[in-house]
């Protein structure tokens, strides 16, 4: 499915991987499981390596092993289920992962804006995808009231300007 | 007899509330859609089966909302609601005419 | 598509005032909404995915008709703006709106197809719909008294809408397990049933006269009734936010998402213990930056000076005029003594106008009569008015030699009624007459019993004495937190009650017992008067029922109730 990034769809250059399967000498996105299992073996791997992780996972498992990765998939299974949202944020505000974080799962329109202030960089979209949907979504309203990790510029009291 | 052999049996009015305005309404004759109880249509067995995909085809084509099937037994009048719920949707909210609402 | 035109506010009403950028805001969102609201009609969007937008923007169907909820941010209203909800009820509903326990107004036959429109006319007085509803930081509610309140120790006003506005569109917390509801206040005592609350805040001010924040946790009715637990007590105003971002991360991560009624924090913090729940609290803390979250004390000064007092006159002889005013005139008399409060300004007092008429809907108000209560806030309270969680409507400031002139405008409107806090000043939900919930009617009920306990009071004098009614075990009535609680339910098809005996929302919390079976709709209100008959009996002199309850236990009353003859 194509990926959603700053405005424009492109392909899925990462590869998913079973967690008994080889690993190709290509970028590959492998499950938490794995990643935790094999930890010492991808150590001497050059290839880009991303990680799905669950809606309940604790970002902070993965902290040891950020430097590594290049990329971090989070998951709505549900529309309503916000988990990721979290997720997302502590990646970047506290355990300084500055990879890729890639948003998968029934994510809407109407999320991603929010998605983008709490740290998130792509989603997972639908084939067919009309991007020009996604950016109107993300500009209809352009002044949030809190902090954000988005292209943000101050204005006065709370208030940003973002987008 | 079981609630769930009876309710099989009892007649039935298909009813929804209309998209635009939110108004109760029910099935009525073909495919209209009636503001009056008494002029739903009461069905049973695989009449009532058939008019509640009328229903959900009314509801695909953005006439109304969340389409059910409610119980009524019948009367000279036309169709008499059975639960408490069906009647207030009929005949709008029973409180009391109070004075505060007559401004 | 046209937009309302903006609409000026009295000069003196201390609501928070929009700028530019808060119209632009709110403009946008409503643009937003429009576009939504097409997109369903012309069958670009399913119901399914149209519903949650539509709630994040406070409209529901109900039984009826689509229903819109208004947010009143933390209660406080103009009267540019009670005048505009009026014109609303006239204009696009039925001539009337229903305030709520959330210090919110919903107008009940509202067409989806009219609500851009509605939008427009609100945000011409600075109002929206946004987050009445949904899985997401709901309107922080607070004292109606603020600002005003003899005892007060720190405006609360000005926190709420620092809450308010960090809470809008939320970027983290929009998406929760469920809603999350905010109280606070500024005094020591509760009137806001703080431990109710997801979260409760207390503002308070340390020995140097710094601010800071006493925080419990964990509160909530429905069908597990808990109050809230203390989790903070002092946080620095600086830590205001982010105390608040940690508390709600934790939640987020960790809230139950599959059962509806283990969703609230109420079950996690329950689950965790308070101080399981603290440690991932702390935790989050001791890793989150400071510097965004900070709560710069410019910020506040900024929003402070929304709330600034306004311009009060000299007491003068007022405190001896009203004296007199009473002493000419019992029925006025028991008014003030029941309708009104004291205020930290000298000469001025808090005037309640109930919307609790005996035999009336609780919390409704006709387009007619917020006219006239927005006329007499102009007259004699600056213009400003309030919303009580008990669906009353305060005028917050009010000269004490003005009560009696106030209260002649207010028996005109036929708004004198004079039983604030009274056994007939009943909390009622709109229960199974308009919502899609309910197991059983509420208003009905409330109309039945506020004759009873009026016809009691007449007689007895009952003092102080909370009835509070919920169609379902949702619990929009509190009556988990009620003196005498009653609660619908559904009885083999059939309307059924619940009642449960010495709840309290206050700063004596508590939460009801439940006395034995239920009755049926006929039999409800002889019940509660047959409740009342016993504590009359039992009591000590001025004792209230409440108290009667606590001390003799539930014997006599499970005897009076369900004795055979
Ligand atoms: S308590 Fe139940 S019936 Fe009453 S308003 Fe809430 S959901 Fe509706």
């Amino acid at each position: 499915m194509p990926v959603l990034e700053k405005g424009a769809l492109r392909a899925d250059d990462w590869q998913v991987v079973d967690d008994e399967a080889a690993l190709p000498d290509a970028p590959v996105l492998i499950s938490l499981a794995r990643l935790l299992r094999d930890a010492a073996l991808l150590a001497g791997r050059n290839a880009p390596l991303g990680v799905a992780i669950g809606n309940d996972v604790n970002p902070d498992v993965l902290a040891p092993l950020l430097p590594r990765l290049a990329l971090v998939q989070v998951v709505l299974p549900k529309s309503r289920d916000g988990r990721a949202f979290s997720q997302a944020r502590k990646l970047r505000e506290y355990l300084g992962y500055t990879g890729e974080i890639r948003v998968a799962g029934h994510v809407i329109p109407d999320h991603y804006a929010m998605l983008l202030r709490c740290g998130a960089s792509t989603v997972v979209v639908a084939e067919g995808t009309d991007a020009a949907v996604w950016e109107a979504s993300r500009k209809v309203v352009s002044i949030a009231y809190q902090h954000g990790l988005a292209a943000e510029t101050p204005i006065s009291l709370l208030r940003r300007k973002v987008a | 007899m079981s609630a769930k052999a009876r309710s099989a049996t009892m007649p039935v009015v298909i009813t929804a509330n209309r998209l635009r305005d939110g108004r109760v309404v029910w099935l009525g004759a073909g495919t209209a859609w009636v503001e009056a109880l008494a002029q739903a249509r009461a069905v049973t067995g695989d009449d009532a089966a058939a008019a509640l995909v009328l229903g959900q085809q009314a509801e695909k084509a953005m006439q109304v909302v969340g389409v059910y099937a409610a119980e009524v037994t019948l009367s000279a009048a036309g169709p008499q609601p059975v639960s408490q719920k069906e009647r207030i949707r009929a005949a709008g909210p029973s409180t009391e005419a109070a004075a505060q609402l007559a401004a | 598509m046209p937009e309302a035109p903006y609409i000026p506010q009295p000069e003196h009403a201390r609501t928070y005032r929009y700028d530019a950028v808060d119209r632009e805001f709110l403009a946008q969102r409503i643009a937003e909404f429009r576009d939504q609201v097409a997109r369903r009609l012309a069958g670009e969007l399913t119901e399914d995915e149209f519903k949650p937008l539509r709630l994040m923007n406070g409209l529901y169907l109900q039984l009826h008709a689509y229903m819109l909820r208004v947010a009143v941010p933390y209660g406080v209203l103009n009267s540019a703006q009670l005048r505009q909800l009026g014109m609303i009820a006239r204009r696009w509903d039925r001539g009337w709106g229903h305030f709520t326990t959330r210090q919110n107004i919903q107008f009940n036959w509202t067409q989806l197809t009219d609500v851009p429109a509605m939008l427009d006319a609100l945000a011409a007085v600075d109002m929206h719909a946004i987050q009445t509803s949904g899985n997401c930081i709901r309107n922080t509610t607070t004292d109606e008294f603020a600002g005003a309140a003899a005892d007060e120790i720190a405006d609360p006003r000005v926190y709420a809408e620092i809450l308010r506005q960090w809470s809008t569109l939320h970027p983290e917390f929009t998406w929760l397990p469920r809603k999350f509801k905010i109280a606070i206040r500024g005094a020591e005592a509760d009137r806001i049933a703080s431990r109710t609350h997801d979260v409760a805040v207390q503002v308070k001010r340390d020995a140097a006269g710094a601010v800071g924040f006493t925080i419990q946790v964990g509160g909530g009715m429905g069908r597990t009734p808990i109050l809230a637990v203390p989790l903070f007590e002092f946080v620095p105003e600086a830590e205001f936010l982010r105390t608040m971002e940690a508390i709600l991360r934790v939640y987020n991560a960790l809230g139950q998402r599959e059962n509806i009624y283990r969703a609230r924090i109420k079950i996690l913090v329950r689950d965790l213990g308070r101080d399981g729940f603290l440690d991932l609290v702390q935790q989050e803390l001791a890793r989150m930056p400071l510097a965004p979250y900070r709560l710069a004390p410019e910020v506040v000064q900024a929003i402070r000076a929304h709330f600034a007092p306004p311009p009060f006159a000299p007491a003068g002889d007022a405190a001896a005029a009203l004296a007199r005013a009473t002493l000419a005139e019992p029925e006025f008399a028991a008014w003030v003594a029941l309708n009104t409060r004291p205020h930290r300004q000298a000469g001025y007092a808090s005037a309640v106008i109930s919307l609790k008429p005996v035999g009336g809907i609780p919390g409704d108000a006709t387009a007619a009569q917020m006219e006239a209560v927005a006329d007499l806030a102009e007259r004699f309270a600056f213009g400003e008015l309030r919303v009580s969680h008990t669906q009353n409507l305060v005028l917050p400031h009010v000269r004490q030699d003005e009560l009696y002139a106030l209260w002649q405008g207010l028996l005109a409107a036929g708004l004198a009624t004079a039983n604030f806090g009274q056994g007939s000043d009943i909390i009622a939900c709109p229960g199974l007459d308009y919502c899609a919930l309910a197991n059983a009617r509420s208003i009905p009920i409330s109309q039945q019993i506020s004759r009873v306990v009026d016809a009691l009071d007449r007689t007895h004098v009952l003092g102080e004495l909370q009835i509070k009614i919920s169609g379902c075990i949702n619990a929009c009535g509190h009556h988990h937190v009620a003196h005498i609680g009653i609660l619908g339910v559904d009885k083999h098809g059939a309307e059924a009650y619940q009642i449960t005996l010495g709840g309290a929302p206050g700063n004596d919390a508590a939460i009801g017992e439940l006395i034995g079976p239920s009755f049926s709709y006929e039999a409800v209100a002889g019940a509660v008067e047959k409740i009342l008959l016993t504590h009359i009996g039992l009591r000590a002199p001025g004792e209230r029922f409440v108290d009667t309850y606590r001390r003799v236990g539930q014997a006599p009353f499970k005897e009076a109730l369900y004795a055979r003859a």
